[in-house]
């Protein structure tokens, strides 16, 4: 196997595990942490296929996996604190059905 | 001139954003108007450039691709954008009528909108596939902070239901983009489109971003975080997230469904989307007609509604093009109206709950009025904007001899005009009288009324924002 297809796989592994994750976990901070593995198989993806094409790192691929980084880090630490508000508040972890008719 | 013009659609609202933060609610409010209200001035340059000279780009900082970031201002972009910047600024009328500046959520609302705004317009500006996915993911989370500005458990539950689906969403179209971006080499949307080789690659990267937007617009059978997130979304927060918020994705799915994948055979893919459309129609109006409380009613008339535009992919013509156009300005005006009327009803009642509204029509009338008449949109009758949408839809689809499609357009219309007359025969006629009423302030109805009746107007002034999208149709379009 080419170091290329290495990474491709690996990259596939690691986001269907995220997938997965996502939908099975219950507790939110599963959620989000399969979450940033997804974001992390994106962009081991990315600097992957970018620095194959001719034969020398890209840089345009390595800002954006810089900026995405610096996304995912900003949209993680907002999550975190919505979860600790409604925890706060409600006292829960996981978001099972209820009736969303309470006024 | 217009360069400046565009640079400061954006860094406007967001400077507005910053500075609301030091301030104390009220004064932070009218700032923020008084910046919402500049945008529109910066637009009218933009415009005249664009209708007289075709697209103006723009190389932010003098670095052209593939190392800098170019936007582009366009007919579909233009539009989107006069949109976007007028129902903002009434819906800021309605917050500061609304939102009480000594609570939490009026201290909380005035720095987050704005950036929202600022976020909304750099995305209809952008033109490469990244700058999509960074913008996207400032107006989703953006978004969600406005849905969590409130005190309500439910809407926290919900905000984080959605944020937890966008961010998968976002995640889905940033993979897609990798893709494309291994293959061509570029992430412009048009010099991609040119590279993008008809294939596996290109087809699993368009279904994955596709997908990841439907979510983000709440597409059938994608929908279901919307009803929550925009039912449960605090006083005019639910207009701003059904009437802006979902059509900043959609407009994504247009930009790369008819700019980028051009070499890409979509038949199949476009009647499986049309398909997903008309079933959003039919079962988003029957959802809405059965609902108990009047914003879960309008929040599953926008399922409904999107899938319109759904509409567009089978039907791939210029009329249909001007159709959806239409439509979605349309359907974001009435929408906004709507929930605004709904969020002055709800302050006025306490509740929202569609039996226990009978004599609103004597206490609440000019809140009823806007929302009935921003319901003669939404079912598509003459003369209004909701009209001239659906009509062009119809006549695309009679050319192509597409009975199904028309079907479909016509019964979501009459289902749609049976909830809207299902409200107002309930709060005229019904059994269950409604209690104590506080009349809202007069500011926080008239932005109501004055959105739908935009909504309305939209049908007159039809001429010039057709001549508008003409300038500007996707390639390949067929007449």
């Amino acid at each position: 196997m080419s170091s290329l297809a290495v990474y491709v796989v690996a990259a596939a592994a690691v986001f269907g595990v995220g997938v997965y994750g996502l939908i099975v976990a219950d507790h939110v901070l599963r959620k989000l942490l399969a979450l940033n593995m997804m974001g992390s198989a994106v962009f081991v993806l990315m600097v992957a296929v970018s620095g194959s094409a001719q034969g020398r790192p890209d840089p345009v691929a390595q800002a954006l996996v810089l900026t995405g980084i610096v996304i995912a880090v900003a949209a993680t630490a907002f999550a975190l604190a919505l979860l600790v508000r409604i925890h706060h508040d409600t006292g829960r972890v996981t978001l099972s059905e209820r009736g969303d008719d309470d006024d | 001139m217009t360069t400046e013009a565009l640079a400061g659609l954006v860094f406007v609202p967001l400077v507005a954003g910053m500075v609301a933060m030091l301030l104390p609610a009220r004064a932070a409010g009218v700032l923020v108007i008084a910046a919402l209200a500049l945008v529109p001035v910066l637009l009218w340059p933009v415009t005249l450039a664009v209708w007289h000279g075709g697209p103006v780009l723009v190389e932010l900082g003098g670095f052209g691709p593939p190392l800098g970031i170019v936007w582009r201002a366009d007919p579909l972009a233009l539009s989107m954008l006069w949109f976007t910047a007028l129902v903002a600024l009434l819906v800021s009328l309605h917050a500061l009528a609304g939102f009480r500046p000594e609570t939490a959520e009026g201290r909380r609302f005035w720095p987050q909108w704005p950036i929202l705004i600022a976020a909304i317009n750099a995305l209809y500006l952008s033109a490469d596939l990244f700058n999509l996915y960074v913008t996207l993911e400032l107006v989703t989370l953006g978004a969600v902070v406005l849905i969590s500005v409130g005190s309500k458990s439910v809407a926290m539950i919900a905000a984080m239901r959605y944020l937890l689906l966008a961010l998968m969403a976002s995640l889905f179209y940033l993979l897609a983009t990798a893709l494309i971006y291994g293959q061509t080499g570029t992430l412009d949307l048009y010099l991609a489109g040119e590279r993008l080789q008809d294939g596996t690659l290109a087809a699993a990267a368009l279904m994955l971003m596709i997908t990841g937007l439907l979510l983000k617009s709440a597409i059938f059978p994608l929908h279901m975080w919307l009803p929550a997130a925009h039912g449960n979304a605090p006083w005019s927060v639910s207009a701003i997230l059904s009437a802006l918020v979902v059509k900043a994705s959609l407009y994504i799915v247009l930009r790369v469904w008819f700019w980028t994948a051009v070499g890409i055979d979509t038949q199949m893919a476009a009647t499986f989307l049309g398909v997903l459309g008309a079933i959003a129609i039919l079962y988003g109006s029957l959802a809405a007609l059965v609902q108990e409380r009047l914003k879960m009613l309008i929040a599953y008339s926008t399922v409904a509604q999107l899938g319109y535009v759904m509409l567009l992919f089978p039907l791939a013509s210029t009329a249909a093009f001007r159709g959806v156009t239409m439509h979605l300005v349309a359907h974001g005006f009435a929408k906004a109206a709507m929930f605004l009327a709904a969020a002055n009803i709800l302050r006025a009642l306490g509740h929202d709950r569609l039996r226990r509204m009978t004599g609103i029509d004597q206490k609440l009338p000019i809140d009823l009025a806007a929302f009935a008449l921003a319901g003669v949109s939404i079912m598509g009758l003459p003369p209004s904007g909701g009209f001239l949408g659906k009509w062009l839809l119809l006549e695309a689809a009679w050319a192509r001899s597409g009975w199904g499609w028309m079907a479909v357009i016509v019964l979501g219309s009459l289902i749609a005009a049976a909830y809207v007359f299902r409200v107002a025969a309930l709060s005229m006629f019904g059994s269950g009288r409604a209690g104590r009423v506080e009349v809202p302030r007069t500011l926080a109805s008239m932005t109501a009324l004055a959105l739908a009746l935009v909504a309305i107007a939209l049908g007159f002034a039809a001429a010039p924002f057709f001549a508008l999208i003409d300038r500007g149709l996707p390639p390949g379009m067929l007449p």
